[in-house]
């Protein structure tokens, strides 16, 4: 955490986006997470993203469940509302909120706690739905707030802090999000900002329910020899199959590269995703390959990372729903309520 | 000589029958028929949680007076189903009447000396008609119908009508049931002895009222109090508020230019979730509710719990079933009142509309989305499955069009870029009720974080003893503004003075007017007061100062609307009277005769005493 807050005096000198912020007008609060959290590293990704993506913050609604990785939306976008919810339950108020007004940009942000243990249907539900959102899971495989107690995303035989093996499966969210029909799926890790904030723009652009797991060590409780959500075991494992750039529609491209190496992926606001592949036989655009192949390599105490499925064609939840272009919390009287008239004739209808 | 029931337009009749053998559209015809001829009905159904092979029964209450409670004893009983025979028989009033299907002969034993029994071949007749097994089970229902309408005097032309509005531009179903009422009328005409001693004759009580089911009305209620945002998880009795919801919306909110829809409907994965996407709703400015049944509250509590301390409006259409735990699905009681008034850890405090029919169940459900934005606080709608799966004749439905939404105190983005002060949980206008804003109104004015930890008045976290007295002591004064706010309660004076007072609420109503009735005309006088919501307005503490004895009538084992009026009013419980019933049937003015009879005699005869003595 930093104990120090910065001047909120801005220098002239800072680079302004297209909307006019300068990446400053991005942060929030001062985090109150320990020094060296992964946490505080996945908001500064997703204050640069933001400010890269020239979002506005206030069209950004930030919400989270409880535990370590909800309190973090207090820290990034502080000019965006927030709701920190109850406890597994961010999915449904993040549904509610997007039905009400899906002008906006909804993020939700959740940890193993809370999504893949209390909340993990409420995940499980919010993905089959394909609510238009970027859900992200900054995933320890423990709880911090409650110290060091497993969740549900601990490996099978990794150690804790206190030195109890777990003995129970872990729940893979990625997996999930990918049988349940989420159409991006990626994994990233709070120690590879330059993998992730590529991930996170992504996810923004992509018009559909968008995941993404960020391993994110904690360095209180799960940082230590024989865990498998340390830094130092992340860096050992990390299988990355691409690398991705992300580019709006007004963006050039200038980079070349030789030819199968890339895939380019058009997304639903017209941006595009361009994978480098890392991997020759990994294909982000199908869903079962993409399964079995993190099956296979998580099999062997890889931890696969990048983006491992996207769905080019995806929809959302509005329009299974068949909803209007206006927000329905924008709709008057006028337009809801049918009036005396009618009324009249249902009474008639009811003699 | 045998007793005869000797009775026009007012009596009771009740069906019995087989789950899901087609009985419930013939018994509603039955009902419908007797309505259009001008007279007051109010049926009931009594169903169990199966979709088919159980028994099942539909009770109508005949009265030209036109009350509309249970009355209590049965008149006449349609005996169709072999399972309940025995009991079916014995509930019949002395002199009354029993008309079955005679096809198979039952012995003597089967049937009562005091009764008169009319048995007719209804098997028979249909398998002599139709071929298909499912066509002679389907129109047996329409025969007994036929013949009942020429033993009860129901004029045949009139049921013709409903078949014609029922299967317009389908005239070969309506040719078929034409038929089979007549196959029924035919035989009775000829074969049996008609009129019976209770019949139905052409009156003008009905008037401009309606026929229509709570669950609907509710449904429809939200319609024109502008809900944009359902969600909500299958449970019974509540079910069909929703699926009202989504047919009345296919109906009236899609656009006709776009043909998009200016509604959004979720079925969720629990109840959990529902209240969680009415939450998220609520918090971005849309009109959200759930519809639920006890079990579901259960389920919902912690987020009306957050719902109440971080100011969200959301509103709750509560169908009350028996309780406890899964308790009596298909059956009714008020048992809800306390989990659903203290909803949740810590204090809290939430507000209850008390709908007495369907008239109110779309009054309330208006109110209560007014009501919510108004306050930013759950509201509940605490309807019942009496009310809510039956069918009631009712005022019709009222809407104003200069009648416009009270969305509440929401800041734009005009007040704020002026300057206005923004205190998420600050009091400004003394009324308890703070001032929001939603999110993306503003670039750089007016975002909060909204969380169901304390927070000082402008919505930073704080775990101050002084900001978290200062929260929730505006939160109770917040809770009496709403006392003024809600529908206030409905006072029925007693013809003359009297120490007696009684209070009751929701689906008790109709069998509450009635015993009013029996019990003045027994000279037993009592002044009324129906409430309408808690919190109680001030009226209600006046009407309990204002009496010796208040009976408190209502439909659960522990008296809770009584506890709700000791702990929130200080009401003296050595002056209150508990009136209960609870084993799921709906509430009879019998009921509610005898018990207030034999207190009032007790009190009578003490005060008897207490004068000799002296």
């Amino acid at each position: 955490m930093t104990y120090l807050a910065k001047p909120r005096l801005h220098h002239p000198s800072l680079t302004v986006n297209k909307v006019g912020y300068t990446r400053r007008d991005y942060e929030g609060k001062i985090s109150t997470l320990c020094a060296g959290c992964g946490h505080d590293s996945i908001s500064a990704a997703i204050i640069q993203a933001c400010w890269e993506l020239d979002i506005e913050p206030h069209r950004v609604a930030k919400l989270s469940g409880i535990g370590c990785s909800s309190k973090t939306p207090d820290y990034f976008l502080g000019a965006s509302h927030g709701f920190n919810t109850v406890h597994g339950r961010m999915p449904s108020v993040l549904t509610g909120a997007n039905l009400a007004n899906r002008d906006l940009l909804y993020l939700g942000v959740s940890g193993d706690g809370d999504s893949a243990s209390i909340g993990l249907g409420q995940f499980a539900h919010a993905m089959r739905r394909g609510v238009n959102m970027v859900y992200l899971v900054e995933n320890n495989g423990v709880y911090g707030l409650t110290k060091g107690q497993f969740s549900a995303t601990a490996d099978q035989g990794s150690k804790s802090k206190k030195g109890v093996v777990n003995s129970d499966s872990p729940v893979d969210l990625v997996a999930l999000a990918l049988q349940l029909g989420a159409t991006y799926v990626a994994r990233g890790f709070s120690g590879d900002k330059a993998q992730l904030v590529p991930l996170i723009k992504g996810a923004i652009g992509h018009g559909g329910a968008a995941f993404i797991d960020i391993i994110s060590p904690c360095v209180a409780f799960n940082n230590h020899a024989g865990s498998t959500k340390s830094y130092d075991y992340v860096r050992e494992h990390n299988e990355s199959v691409n690398r991705i750039d992300f580019i709006t529609g007004r963006d050039e491209i200038t980079a070349s590269y030789a030819p199968g190496e890339v895939i380019e992926v058009v997304q639903h606001d017209g941006s595009s995703l361009r994978f480098r592949k890392l991997q020759a036989d990994y294909d982000p655009t199908d869903r079962y390959a993409a399964l079995s192949y993190m099956n296979a390599h998580q099999a062997r105490g890889e931890v696969v990372t990048g983006l491992l499925y996207v769905d080019q064609l995806a929809t959302d939840l509005h329009v299974a729903l068949n909803t209007g272009d206006i927000p329905l919390n924008k709709l008057d009287a006028r337009k809801l309520c049918p009036g005396a008239r009618v009324l009249d004739k249902l009474n008639t209808s009811l003699r | 000589m045998k007793k005869r029931i000797e009775a026009v337009n007012d009596f009771v009749i009740k069906f019995a029958n087989v789950n899901g053998s087609g009985s419930a559209s013939a018994n509603e015809l039955f009902a419908k028929a007797i309505l259009r001829m001008g007279v007051p009905v109010s049926p009931r159904n009594i169903f169990p949680s199966n979709i088919q092979g159980l028994p099942t029964w539909y009770e109508a209450r005949v009265s030209d007076k036109g009350y509309q409670g249970r009355r209590g004893g049965i008149d006449m009983m349609v005996a169709m189903n072999p399972q309940t025979w025995d009991a079916d028989v014995a509930e019949l009033e002395p002199g009354g009447y029993l008309f079955y299907d005679s096809t198979r002969p039952m012995p003597a034993s089967k049937f009562r000396e005091d009764i008169h029994v009319i048995g007719m071949p209804l098997t028979e007749i249909c398998n002599a008609v139709y071929s298909d097994p499912r066509q002679r089970q389907l129109f047996k229902n329409i025969v007994y119908v036929g013949a009942l309408s020429v033993l009860l005097e129901i004029e045949s032309a009139v049921i013709e009508k409903l078949f014609g509005e029922q299967y317009k531009g389908k005239e070969k179903l309506m040719a078929s049931n034409v038929q089979a009422l007549h196959l029924g009328r035919d035989f009775a005409s000829e074969h049996l002895e008609a009129p019976l001693g209770i019949r139905v004759q052409r009156s003008d009580q009905v008037g401009r009222k309606i026929f229509v089911d709570g669950n609907s009305a509710a449904a429809l209620g939200c319609v024109y109090g502008g809900a944009t945002v359902a969600a909500w998880y299958p449970i019974t009795p509540s079910s069909s508020v929703a699926e009202a919801f989504q047919s009345y919306c296919a109906k009236y909110r899609v656009d006709p230019e776009t043909g998009r829809n200016n509604y959004a409907i979720v079925q969720a994965e629990d109840e959990i979730a529902s209240i969680g996407m009415v939450v998220g709703a609520g918090w971005n400015g849309a009109r959200a509710f759930t519809t639920t049944s006890g079990p579901g509250v259960s389920l919902m509590t912690e987020f009306l719990g957050l719902a109440y301390f971080a100011e969200i409006p959301v509103t709750i259409i509560n169908v009350q079933r028996g309780g406890p735990s899964t308790g009596m699905p298909t059956r009714t009681q008020q048992a809800d009142l306390i989990s659903c008034a203290y909803a949740s850890h810590g204090d809290t405090k939430h507000v209850m509309l008390l709908p007495e029919d369907p008239h109110e169940c779309f009054e309330h459900a208006a109110a209560a989305l007014d009501l919510a934005e108004r306050l930013q606080t759950p509201v509940f709608v605490m309807t019942d499955l009496d009310i809510g799966m039956n069918q009631r004749l009712c005022e019709p439905f009222a809407w104003d069009d200069s009648r416009s939404y009270d969305r509440g105190k929401v800041m734009s983005a005009e007040e704020l870029e002026a300057g206005k002060d923004f205190g998420r949980y600050k009091d400004v206008d003394g009324d308890g009720i703070p001032w929001r804003t939603l999110p993306g109104t503003h670039p750089s004015k007016g975002s909060y974080f909204t969380r169901g930890t304390t927070r000082n008045a402008y919505a930073q976290y704080s775990e101050r003893g002084p900001d978290y007295i200062y929260n929730v002591q505006r939160l109770l004064k917040k809770f009496e503004t709403a006392a003024a706010l809600v529908p206030q309660p409905v006072l029925r004076p007693a013809a003359r003075k009297t120490p007696l007072g009684v209070i009751y609420f929701g689906s008790t109503s109709p069998a509450m007017h009635e015993a009013l009735d029996v019990l003045g005309e027994a000279g037993i006088h009592l002044d009324a007061l129906r409430l309408r919501a808690f919190p109680f307005p001030a009226v209600v503490a006046q009407f309990l100062a204002a009496h010796d004895k208040i009976f408190v009538v209502e439909q659960n084992r522990d008296a809770q609307m009584h506890c709700l009026l000791v702990n929130e009013l200080d009401a003296d419980p050595a002056r209150l009277v508990r009136v209960l019933h609870y084993d799921g049937t709906p509430i009879t003015a019998r009921f509610i005769t005898s018990a207030i009879t034999q207190h009032a005699q007790a009190r009578a005869a003490l005060q008897q005493e207490t004068r000799e003595l002296s």
